[in-house]
């Protein structure tokens, strides 16, 4: 679904990806676990086209170069991004929201979608008129994802979607991801909460600051003495 | 057709409205009050206008009198080179002199309009591409250099300013004007693609996210203030005074434009146009205040912001019975 070979990203003198290749099969989770500052971000923004890359090749679905696209029209392509930090509207309302994720779609097949996120989320349900602000983090957090879904993507960006939420609420977005890509969306999970995020994960791979120094399945990384250590926390 | 006159008829009946009460106030109100009516009118423009960029799109221009005063000197230059000596050649009178005149005058405004729009593409363009202040800096180096040009070139009055002949943008001219441009941007607003303009102010890399061509919603965002601003300095180049210099238009205007569309609430249409009506009459108000004035003023706006930090009417706007549901272009199958 996703190849990408030999990626650099530069800011300026900062050379924030130094050569990362990494690939997302089609109807797959792939992991992609590292410590803050890793670059994860920026391999996000980069396969989004927020930011342009300075060397490398990203092909989406077998054909498409990627890479000189605007993000408008990688969205239209069926790639969309939840962005970190939950990004949503926070003046519009639940509802609204979704509609903007919809922004790029004339289908009629809209109303159904939103009603597959209220299945998804019925917290949402509950508060679709209600504006995005008065959220609680985790439900936020599931906007996000709600909005990223309406553009109907056939590879789903998620970055750090665990970040600063309960546990019980990590659970629920975890058990969510694996809904998604059960409908058969691939998806690329950005994490620093390695445990959770291998375990759904069909493949993993590890980013530190700038190159990828681990890949594997998931319970492949899961075993190997550098993931437990920096990453699972144990001894 | 039938749809056409349904969206429209609530238009239509105020803009006839508006042509009726412009023909009984010339007649009937005293000159005082019908001057500060037409200036309630031309700051609501630049308001609602300025309130579509800072506002509803989250940008931050601090040179809406520059664009003012391109559409005021085009016009001006249109109306002293032109369409002044023309008409004066017509020698028409009576009703044939009036709808001549308002012609014109819809000519002159549009021509302010598309001056400004086109200055705005070209100061918008650049700048709307970067993140950041770079908006405000470039629009208040624009105002500036616009306003020295004005003063310096000789053939547009220079420093003293340039007299400009009939037509006079009346009450009717002035509030067709704004009826439009508040019609034009609310319905444009509160239009399905419309929310892309609220989600970039909410946050412009998610809007980038789902698909939103951000710098394109912004550019049109910020032509389309630019050129409401063009048509307000139209017609306040040719209000009943008919005298403009370049000093009316300088930082300070555009300051009190900001300051308007903040008290008014940041993205709410209804809160502009109080705001602009409130501000416009209250120095008039406070008139027998005299040389404290200004203090009054200032206390005012400063109580107001204390009390009401996210302006007079936040983000709501007042609804009418048929704007409760989204505008649509066509109707719902
Ligand atoms: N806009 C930016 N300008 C300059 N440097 C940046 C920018 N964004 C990120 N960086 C730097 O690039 C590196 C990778 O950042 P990021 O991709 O956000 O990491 P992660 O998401 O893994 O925490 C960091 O050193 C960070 O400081
Ligand atoms: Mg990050």
């Amino acid at each position: 679904m996703l190849e990408i070979e030999n990626l650099h990203v530069r800011y300026g003198a900062i050379h924030a990806l130094r050569g990362v290749s990494l690939e997302v099969r089609s109807g797959e989770i792939a992991a992609l676990i590292g410590a803050n500052g890793a670059g994860k971000s920026t391999l996000l923004k980069a396969v989004s086209g927020l930011i342009r890359p300075s060397e490398g090749r990203m092909r989406f679905a077998g054909t498409q170069e990627l890479g000189r696209l605007a993000s408008c029209e990688l969205v239209r392509q069926g790639i969309s991004m939840v962005p970190e930090g939950r990004a949503i509207f926070s003046n519009l309302t639940v509802i609204e929201n979704l509609e903007v994720g919809a922004y790029l779609r004339r289908d009629s097949e809209v109303k159904k979608d939103r009603e597959w996120i209220w299945e998804l989320f019925p917290r949402l349900r509950d508060r679709q008129r209600q504006s995005a602000a008065t959220l609680s983090g985790g439900e936020q957090q599931m906007l996000a994802i709600g909005r990223a879904l309406m553009s109907r993507p056939r590879l789903l960006l998620l970055d750090e979607p665990s970040l600063g939420l309960a546990p019980l609420m990590v659970q629920t977005i975890f058990r969510t991801i694996r809904q998604i890509n059960g409908k058969g969306a691939s998806i690329l999970l950005v994490e620093q909460n390695a445990h959770m995020a291998l375990q759904v994960a069909h493949r993993g791979y590890v980013l530190q600051t700038g190159e990828m120094v681990l890949s594997g399945t998931g319970p492949e990384l899961m075993e190997t003495e550098q993931v437990k250590r920096f990453y699972l926390g144990e001894a | 057709m039938k749809v056409f006159w349904q969206n429209n008829m609530a238009l239509l009946v105020v803009l006839l409205v508006v042509a009726a009460a412009g023909f009984g106030f010339q007649r009937h109100l005293d000159p005082y009050y019908y001057k500060i009516l037409v200036d309630v009118g031309i700051a609501i423009i630049l308001v609602v206008s300025l309130n579509l960029i800072n506002g509803i799109t989250g940008q931050f221009s601090l040179g809406h009198a520059g664009f003012m005063a391109v559409g005021a000197y085009a016009s001006a230059a249109l109306s002293v080179l032109a369409a002044g000596p023309w008409l004066n050649g017509l020698a028409l009178g009576g009703a044939q002199k009036m709808v001549v005149e308002f012609v014109a005058l819809g000519v002159i405004v549009i021509v302010g309009g598309v001056a400004a729009a086109l200055a705005g593409f070209v100061v918008g363009m650049p700048a709307l591409r970067l993140r950041g202040d770079y908006l405000a800096i470039a629009t208040l180096g624009f105002g500036e250099i616009i306003r020295i040009v004005f003063q310096n070139t000789e053939q547009l009055g220079g420093a003293r300013g340039i007299s400009i002949p009939p037509p006079r943008s009346d009450f009717t001219g002035v509030y067709v004007c704004a009826v439009l441009c508040v019609a034009f941007i609310w319905r444009l607003v509160h239009s399905v693609k419309g929310k892309s303009f609220f989600a970039i102010r909410e946050d412009e890399f998610a809007a980038a996210t789902v698909g939103i061509d951000t710098t394109k919603y912004k550019v049109i965002a910020f032509v389309l203030g630019s050129f409401f601003a063009g048509v307000a300095g139209a017609l306040f180049a040719h209000s009943a005074t008919g005298y403009i210099t370049p000093a009316q238009f300088d930082a300070v205007k555009s300051i009190e434009l900001v300051v308007m569309v903040v008290l008014g609430g940041l993205g709410s249409i209804s809160g502009s146009i109080i705001a602009a009506a409130a501000l416009t009459l209250l120095p008039e108000i406070l008139r027998g205040f005299a040389e404290y004035r200004l203090v009054v003023y200032s206390l005012l706006l400063v109580l107001v912001m204390l009390t009401r930090p996210q302006g007079l009417m936040g983000m709501k706007e007042i609804k009418l019975p048929w704007h409760r549901q989204p505008y649509q272009h066509k109707p719902v199958a």
